[in-house]
């Protein structure tokens, strides 16, 4: 089985194609930014982009994504390493307490930001309620999106 | 400061290990904390490194002064011949930002460029770094000093170094940024060049080298973001779970889902058999893995599945059957606890922590008295990064583990004595924990992987499911108060509170359910009363952020405000009254302290200035008093714990449906003055967070000796949409610096709970608020 992961085929050679992609991504391939919480689609700290779109991995068996393209935490800054202004803006509020699920929100973040380049509050709550933070960082994910759009509307691109 | 400390002073609702660690670090006088030169270690430069006494201690360990040492990055301080500073970060971090907080410390009196800063997770050596644990929001009180002056010695060294070789003065030298600057002929040297001349200098008394004046600090106070923010936001490997190790396996454990029961067979030739399954076997339970002890080799009966995947071990799990004799298990039920705790409250109570004044004569006088009993539940800590291990049992006899543990040498003990090795034999890395609160002061994960390693003989990671770390938690333990207060003359005269808790047998509590008989306001009042019973129980319990006070602030603040409202008096100035009470001379036999009490290693205790200030400014950032609509409240409480007094007012509304919407909260904070304002700020808005979220609908209920929540479906924290907003103030009294991890978490929840009485006028003395019918 082949898989499109950040932008380079992998072959899986003959995985179980019943593995989550999460266990694929994590122990198969070595990225382990795509974390594991619940299990069940209750925390989203396992988000990828498929397509484009933020889908909890833990819940797609391998097999239902081959030949999609699978974009992960450590797949959305620029390939020079400038980083995605969803995670400077990361930086820059300090958001992450312990950090666990910060690359899950990262990514929801920043697939809010390519469909609502300006997102109020209420699109925030929208897209972002899917995902737990233990730690309770919710102010500053919130602001730090802000900031990311600002940026992204003065510079006039994602990255 | 006396040099005989009282453990019990620090802090009641802590474990015992951490109490002693405190109070250890207090006994010991500035002028026995001495550094010492590390030499040796690659690139040559000046490494300076803390031994508590005599240098021995350090020399005996290996890493000695001689030159002659391998690499040896034992040390809060390396600054390398090419400029590099390395500082190291002594404790675990867990979310709590001391990986941070702690090299700003030594940076500031370094004088070192932060951004050319490299922060690195220290090694675990008790004789270099004395306890290294993450608990109690103790790093920043206990080793603010040490970290000081470490920074201040190695500047010392670097200042003494360019005079000779500017061939001028030290006291004609300043510091700036990296460099040490000669103000009269404006030349700069860099601190990589003069490193090699540094360690040859001796190293000065740890006690005579000045520290700078609070006024003239840079970068404590400022705001920094986190030293590992930029691989949390790019998903490089840190966390626990993200170890690999070549030739590792892949573990899963199951345990019984009644606590306590023994696994007597399996079908464990059919999990053999599965796709990538490497092995499959019984373990017999070991010791007592019930009672919370960070250093116990114990664990539960159960089947361990070696696989070559995670996936592997995983999907084999579900095949397995395993037949559980269940003669010693728990048979523990939450409403059977509830039913017999009010029975108990309204009988005789089986035993007096404290009395003070006359309370007979108090209610015998009263104008009111009021009453109420306050339910609160068992928790989970909830972690979002499971509890998971890496443990290499090696063919020589070595060891090694790569953990994300709160108590990083209470697991190399536990580890040591498991496997019968000496401790030296035992390598740990510290690994970031996602999340910890508490949980990962336990090490069971970390004894069920070596257990697992020793009889594979290969590395293994054991990796809990979510099911696997509400199923088998210390949890916070629940509890009851029936509470009595005598109201005269508008004020408060007496103050009764009969405790109903949970025990094993015998005359102690289980872990962190205990009361403290001076625990606010019986500290306060003139006459006070505090009696306990106890409940048989062998639920597992432990310290869960902010032990004791998360629960007992709800009930305590809570019911002050009923006090207040009984008197008919405004709340903020019925509590800063009682707050300024005559507290009455207690003989005891020992000092209870801690929280409401005199304070812990050899910091001031609860402190009716600090309160009355942190309550008036919560109070006016608020605008308390200003007038609401119909549905809409505001409440305060204030809670004194981990040495930090905190007030908050919250802003909550409730509609027709009885859906709780909590706007705003205002913190306002004494803990001295602030190392870092963005971790700061982010600790207290988290505690809030986290208190409203465990408030408005968490809770672990029992049936026969089963938790009833598996997964996040049944156990729902708070989501971004539902999450207030929160304001935080501080005032930086001129005390020494404490924790922040968890003092901003105990007032929240009654804040809320008062606001909703004012917003409603229904008195919440259940939680979570979902079982007075509340939704949020």
């Amino acid at each position: 089985m082949q898989l499109n992961v950040n932008g380079r085929s992998h072959d899986l050679g003959d995985i179980d194609p019943t593995t989550p992609l999460l266990w694929v991504l994590r122990d198969t391939l070595g990225l382990v930014g795509t974390k594991y919480g619940c299990g069940i689609g209750q925390c989203s700290a396992c988000t990828v982009h498929v397509n484009g779109a933020p889908v909890q991995s833990c819940q797609l068996p391998v097999q239902s994504v081959e030949g999609m393209a699978i974009t992960t935490i450590e797949g959305i800054a620029a390939e020079d390493g400038t980083l995605h202004p969803v995670q400077q803006a990361w930086i820059d509020e300090d958001v992450p307490q312990c950090g666990y699920c910060q690359a899950g929100q990262i990514m929801s973040a920043v697939a809010l930001l390519a469909r609502t380049p300006a997102p109020t509050d209420a699109d925030i709550d929208a897209a972002m309620s899917r995902h737990l933070c233990r730690c309770g960082t919710y102010n500053r994910i919130r602001k730090a999106i802000h900031v990311a759009a600002e940026r992204i509307e003065k510079t006039g691109s994602a990255a | 400061m006396s040099d005989r400390i009282d453990p019990m002073d620090v802090n009641p609702y802590l474990p015992e290990f951490m109490r002693e660690a405190a109070a250890a670090a207090a006994r010991t006088p500035v002028s026995r904390r001495q550094f010492m030169k590390i030499a040796g270690f690659v690139g040559g430069g000046l490494v300076l490194g803390f031994t508590v006494g005599t240098r021995s201690a350090a020399q005996e360990n290996g890493h000695g002064a001689h030159g002659d040492a391998a690499f040896a990055p034992n040390a809060y301080v390396q600054i390398r011949t090419d400029g590099t500073v390395v500082l190291y970060a002594k404790n675990p971090d867990v979310g709590q930002g001391v990986k941070t907080a702690l090299p700003m410390i030594v940076a500031e009196e370094l004088d070192a460029d932060w951004s050319t800063v490299r922060v690195e997770q220290a090694p675990i050596s008790m004789a270099l770094y004395g306890a290294q644990f993450a608990g109690g929001s103790m790093s920043v009180a206990m080793n603010f000093d040490t970290l000081r002056r470490a920074g201040a010695v190695a500047r010392a060294m670097l200042v003494a170094a360019a005079a000779e070789r500017l061939g001028v003065a030290a006291e004609e030298l300043s510091t700036d940024a990296g460099y040490v600057v000669h103000r009269a002929s404006g030349r700069r040297v860099g601190y990589g060049e003069l490193a090699e001349a540094a360690a040859k200098l001796p190293v000065p008394d740890a006690a005579s080298v000045p520290l700078k004046d609070r006024n003239d600090w840079k970068l404590l106070g400022s705001r920094v973001t986190g030293v590992d923010n930029l691989k949390v936001v790019t998903g490089q490997p840190m966390f626990g779970i993200d170890q690999r190790v070549p030739g590792m396996l892949y573990a899963t454990y199951t345990k019984a889902p009644a606590i306590g029961a023994r696994a007597v067979r399996a079908n464990l030739e059919h999990v053999k058999s599965l796709p990538g399954v490497r092995d499959a076997f019984l373990l017999e339970q070991r010791g007592n893995p019930i009672e919370f002890n960070p250093a116990s080799d114990a664990h539960l009966s159960g089947v361990a599945i070696v696989a070559d995947s995670t996936w592997a071990a995983l999907k084999a799990k579900r095949e397995l059957e395993v037949e559980w004799d269940e003669t010693h298990a728990s048979n523990d039920t939450w409403s059977a606890a509830v039913a017999d705790a009010k029975r108990l409250a309204a009988a005789a109570p089986q035993q007096t922590l404290g009395e003070t004044g006359d309370v007979d004569a108090a209610f015998a006088s009263a104008d009111k008295t009021v009453e109420g009993f306050y339910t609160y539940p068992f928790l989970s800590h909830a972690d979002l990064e499971p509890q998971n291990c890496t443990v290499w049992c090696k063919d020589d006899g070595t060891v090694e583990i790569w953990a994300p543990t709160q108590t990083p040498q209470n697991a190399v003990t536990a580890v040591a004595s498991l496997l019968g090795v000496s401790e030296e034999n035992v390598t740990l890395h510290q690994l970031r924990g996602g999340g910890g609160f508490g949980r990962r002061l336990a090490n069971d994960s970390v004894v069920e992987a070596a257990a697992i390693s020793r009889r594979v003989g290969a590395p293994v990671k054991v990796q809990w499911t979510r099911e696997d770390d509400f199923a088998f938690d210390y949890y916070r333990p629940g509890g009851f108060h029936s509470f009595k207060a005598a109201i005269a003359g508008g004020k408060l005269t007496a103050w009764q509170d009969h405790f109903i808790t949970f025990t094993r047998g015998g005359p102690m509590p289980i872990s962190t359910a205990n009361l403290s008989p001076q625990e606010f306001p019986a500290n306060r009042v003139p006459s006070s009363r505090i009696v306990q019973s106890m409940l048989p129980s062998r639920i597992p319990s432990g310290p869960w952020r902010a032990p004791g006070s998360n629960a007992i602030a709800f009930a305590v603040q809570c019911f002050l405000h009923e006090c207040a409202v009984a008197a008919g008096r405004d709340h903020v100035e019925f509590l800063l009254e009682v707050m300024a009470m005559e507290p009455p001379a207690r003989p005891g036999p020992r000092g209870f302290g801690g929280a409401g009490g005199p304070g812990g290693f050899g910091m001031p205790g609860l402190d009716t200035e600090r309160a009355t200030g942190v309550i008036r400014l919560a109070a006016e950032k608020a605008g308390w008093g200003r007038p609401m609509p119909a549905g809409r409240g505001l409440g305060l409480a204030f809670h004194f714990s981990h040495q930090g007094h905190f007030a908050e007012v919250a802003e909550v509304s409730v509609d027709a449906n009885r859906k709780v919407t909590v706007h705003k909260v205002w913190v306002a904070g004494d803990i001295g003055p602030i190392v870092n304002r963005s971790g700061a700020e982010n600790q207290a808005q988290g505690s809030v967070v986290d208190g409203f979220s465990t408030a408005m609908g968490l809770e672990v209920t029992f049936e026969n000796g089963r938790a009833q929540q598996h997964n996040f479906d049944r156990y729902p924290l708070l989501r971004i949409d539902r999450a207030p907003e929160v304001e935080v103030h501080f005032i930086e009294s001129d005390n020494p610096p404490t924790g922040v991890g968890e003092p901003a978490l105990p007032p929240a929840a009654p804040a809320i709970c008062n606001a909703i009485y004012a917003a409603t006028g229904h008195r919440v003395r259940t939680l979570p608020l979902t079982r007075e019918g509340f939704t949020v």
